[in-house]
């Protein structure tokens, strides 16, 4: 496929097949090593703190061995990166913590409905490459921010951009940060706050000195190891459960189990428990197993908005700023989605499997003979509820089906104790969730940096700037940036993990239709981008932070008095909340008869209706019953019909933009910039 | 190491790279392979998904097929379709001698 490699004389690039062929069996030798030294009696502890410092060691090798002091290295990796391995790194640069530890648990606990994850999470790719990637990559700068900067005359369109940039991605390190903390905290018992920082010092060797160049580099490794620990333990459960080690296809027999054990369950007349589908393979229904409007709306809006997310985050799209040519940008979206794809494709068989074996072997056992690995993990997690929780509910002593509760992490992690394989397997899963969770906070860190050093201080502030300082700015900004976002992980905890979500709708509303727009129309007048952008994102931010702080006012303005009577309930009955907005709610429900409908309601019943449900503590607005995770349903569109509103009304674009857009839509040739300053020297 | 940007940078160009005409009408073709790859995009990522109630009645190996597709189908396609997409796009920049020396 990348057969035009073959002419590159480049040595380190024609060698790369035999480098990474040499590291992969080299890691493979080092497991098996560390299972020979299991055996011989080498306690587990040690196992852990051997994977999680050796890899970490390798990764700071690999960051150390690629420094570099040339600017186009440190922001694009000299663009050379073999559309192949620039594949495997948007692979691990793009699956975090929430992949590869997240998702096969939110796909046992909503059945169906996880698989809008699946789709969200592989399809954007298809608008990636067909709608931007190869236009970026000819284009030809550093950053994102760059195209707006140059497509929409100037600082205003660029600094728009990077304030949806550093939102959106900021929300989204922090999260990585808990991601490593939580793994670094189980493997090497250490507190939380210096399992962060920890994690942070093997996010910064492999980003500081190198920048892109070495980022490229650790992540081609990272991949390589994510892949690995995620496969083998799903191979090795489809070998128990189903005596075939082809996880991906055998799984279709446990979802047909699950199915028979469900209807087994509920004609005993048990429930599952809370957060739980009761009809795993069971598309767009409610709670009582019925087909819901609400449901398959909800499901279609969130596949919609992390698709597009997907598309406008900046840390994936200046992935493809870093390969040779725009034919190698086009095959790298290819490669890229092929090896999320391996992932993607066996997340449902962990969570078919993992449930088939609890419902089989655990629901209907005595509490008091449980199996070993059930015991090990009824400790409590970084979250503050344990792991899993067994609540013998009715008291009989035997486990019933509303009485295992699970958290979702556990699916992935504990995967190898259920199919009793040795501690190295579970060593080689936390391996790989750090490596997941250290190339997506790497990413997002050189992509917060590269805007505010590149864009902002060296673009806005001092163009004159010389390139040694350029980049001493650039790690220095890398090493606040990354600073902070520890530090705000260390105080949030685990409880912020659902602003990653937040992240995709902020940078969808806020990114694609400008980006999308300057290149495949050419009427779109600086204006009306940078119109579009912000309404995309003051909208979209503005729904969000209302819906889910201040759910009351939100129905109190669009639901009818039933729902603003059952938001009031919700928000009295909540536990921790402000006592002034609990004595309000309380008044409201105390004077239920004098509760008017809202003066937007007829807005709030247009398409489906406002309500609201109790979330993470709060009472969070759901218009339209939309979840507000898929805030971006309506920014999205907002924000396109904004730019094409604005481009009627403003003078057309110049014959020099026009020229520049030519020349970008075509593969051949130099770009003609409207503004020369605006070059990369 | 020296303090200079490696020379890969291409320098900012004065001239079109090929004629308006030709231009336009390798434009008209990307564009229309744009729309196709996003009608498959929008049949796999969501038309196909409309149907999955009705057909998850059927079961392939154990596999109830509108599950089946959001599990599974879908991907397949995504990522045949993007390596179609830049095979053929390849053949578009040959057909008008667009692409990169």
């Amino acid at each position: 496929m990348s057969a035009s490699n073959a002419g590159t004389k480049d040595p380190f690039i024609n060698s790369l097949g035999k480098i990474y062929a040499g590291y992969t069996g080299g890691f493979v030798a080092f497991v098996i090593l560390l299972a020979i030294l299991e055996q011989m009696g080498v306690p587990d502890r040690i196992i852990g703190y051997l994977f999680v410092f050796l890899t970490i060691a390798v990764y700071a090798y690999i960051g150390i061995i690629s420094r570099t002091a040339a600017v186009a290295e440190y922001y694009v990796a000299g663009r050379r990166v073999p559309a192949l391995y620039n594949g495997m790194a948007t692979g691990s640069d793009w699956m975090s913590a929430a992949s590869f530890i997240g998702m096969a648990g939110s796909l046992y606990a909503l059945g169906y409905g996880g698989l809008a994850f699946i789709l969200g999470w592989t399809g954007g790719f298809m608008l990636v490459a067909i709608l931007l990637a190869p236009y970026l990559r000819k284009f030809g700068q550093y950053t994102v921010p760059d195209f707006l900067g140059a497509r929409y005359g100037g600082n205003l369109a660029r600094g728009i951009g990077v304030t949806v940039l550093i939102t959106a991605s900021f929300v989204y390190v922090v999260a990585q940060i808990v991601g490593v903390g939580i793994i670094t905290q189980r493997f090497l018992d250490v507190s939380f706050t210096t399992a962060v920082f920890l994690g942070l010092a093997g996010i910064l060797v492999c980003s500081m000195l190198g920048g892109m160049r070495a980022v490229t580099w650790t992540q081609v490794a990272q991949y390589i190891i994510l892949i690995i620990a995620y496969l083998i333990p799903a191979v090795l459960m489809s070998a128990k459960i189903s005596g075939v080690p082809l996880p991906q296809i055998m799984y279709g027999f446990a979802l047909e189990r699950i199915e028979g054990l469900e209807n087994t369950f509920r004609a005993a007349g048990m429930t599952p428990p809370p957060g739980v589908t009761g009809w795993h393979t069971a598309p767009f229904i409610g709670a009582n197993g019925a087909f819901s409007w609400s449901a398959a709306v909800n499901f279609f809006a969130l596949v919609f908005c992390l698709m597009v997310g997907t598309a406008a985050l900046p840390h994936i799209l200046m992935r493809y700023f870093t390969t040779p040519s725009v034919r190698e940008a086009r095959q790298s979206v290819a490669w890229s989605l092929f090896f999320i794809f391996l992932l993607y494709f066996t997340a449902p068989a962990y969570a078919a499997f993992a449930k088939v074996e609890i419902y089989q072997n655990i629901i209907g056992q005595p509490i008091a003979s449980l199996p070993d690995w059930i015991k090990n993990w009824q400790i409590i997690s970084p979250y503050g509820v344990p792991w899993i929780n067994i609540v013998d509910a009715n008291r009989d002593g035997i486990l019933q089906w509303s009485e295992f509760r699970i958290h979702p992490d556990v699916v992935v992690l504990a995967t190898p104790e259920i199919a009793g394989m040795p501690y190295v397997i579970a060593g080689l899963v936390a391996a790989g969730g750090l490596a997941a969770a250290l190339s997506t906070a790497d990413g997002l860190l050189l992509a917060l940096a590269n805007a505010l050093s590149h864009d902002v201080y060296y673009k806005m502030i001092d163009r004159n700037a010389p390139t040694k300082r350029r980049l001493v700015i650039s790690r220095v900004l890398l090493l606040i940036v990354a600073v902070l976002a520890a530090w705000t992980a260390g105080n949030a905890g685990a409880d912020i993990l659902f602003l990653v979500a937040w992240a995709f709708s902020i940078a969808a509303a806020g990114l694609f239709a400008a980006l999308v727009m300057g290149v495949w129309y050419k009427k779109t007048t600086n204006a009306a981008a940078c119109w579009g952008m912000a309404v995309g994102y003051v909208f979209t931010f503005g729904y969000l932070i209302w819906t889910e702080f201040f759910g009351l006012s939100f129905v109190e303005l669009f639901g009818t008095k039933e729902a603003i009577l059952a938001a009031a309930r919700q928000t009295a009955a909540l536990t921790v909340v402000d006592p002034e907005l609990k004595a309000y709610a309380a008044a409201l429900v105390a004077n239920a008869a004098q509760i008017q409908d809202g003066a937007l309601s007829w807005f709030g019943q247009l398409i489906l209706t406002t309500d609201s449900v109790t979330l993470r503590g709060r009472c969070v607005a759901r218009l339209w019953t939309l979840n507000n995770i898929s805030g971006g349903i309506i920014g999205v569109p907002l924000s396109f019909l904004t730019i094409w509103a604005v481009s009627k009304f403003t003078t057309a674009p110049s014959q020099a933009m026009q020229d520049f857009i030519d020349d970008i839509r075509i593969p051949r040739g130099g770009v003609r910039l409207v503004d020369r300053r605006e070059a990369v020297e | 190491m020296p303090l200079v940007e490696s020379g890969t940078e291409r320098p900012g160009a004065t001239a079109p790279a090929i004629d308006p005409e030709t231009g336009r009408a390798y434009w008209r073709k990307t564009s229309s392979l744009m729309w196709t790859v996003l009608a498959l995009w929008f049949f796999a990522g969501f038309g196909v998904h409309f149907f999955a109630p009705a057909i998850n009645s059927i079961h392939v190996l154990g596999f109830p097929l509108g599950f089946w597709f959001a599990a599974q189908g879908s991907l397949v396609i995504f990522v045949v379709a993007l390596f179609w997409f830049a095979r053929r796009q390849n053949e578009i920049d040959e057909e008008f001698g667009v692409q990169e020396d």
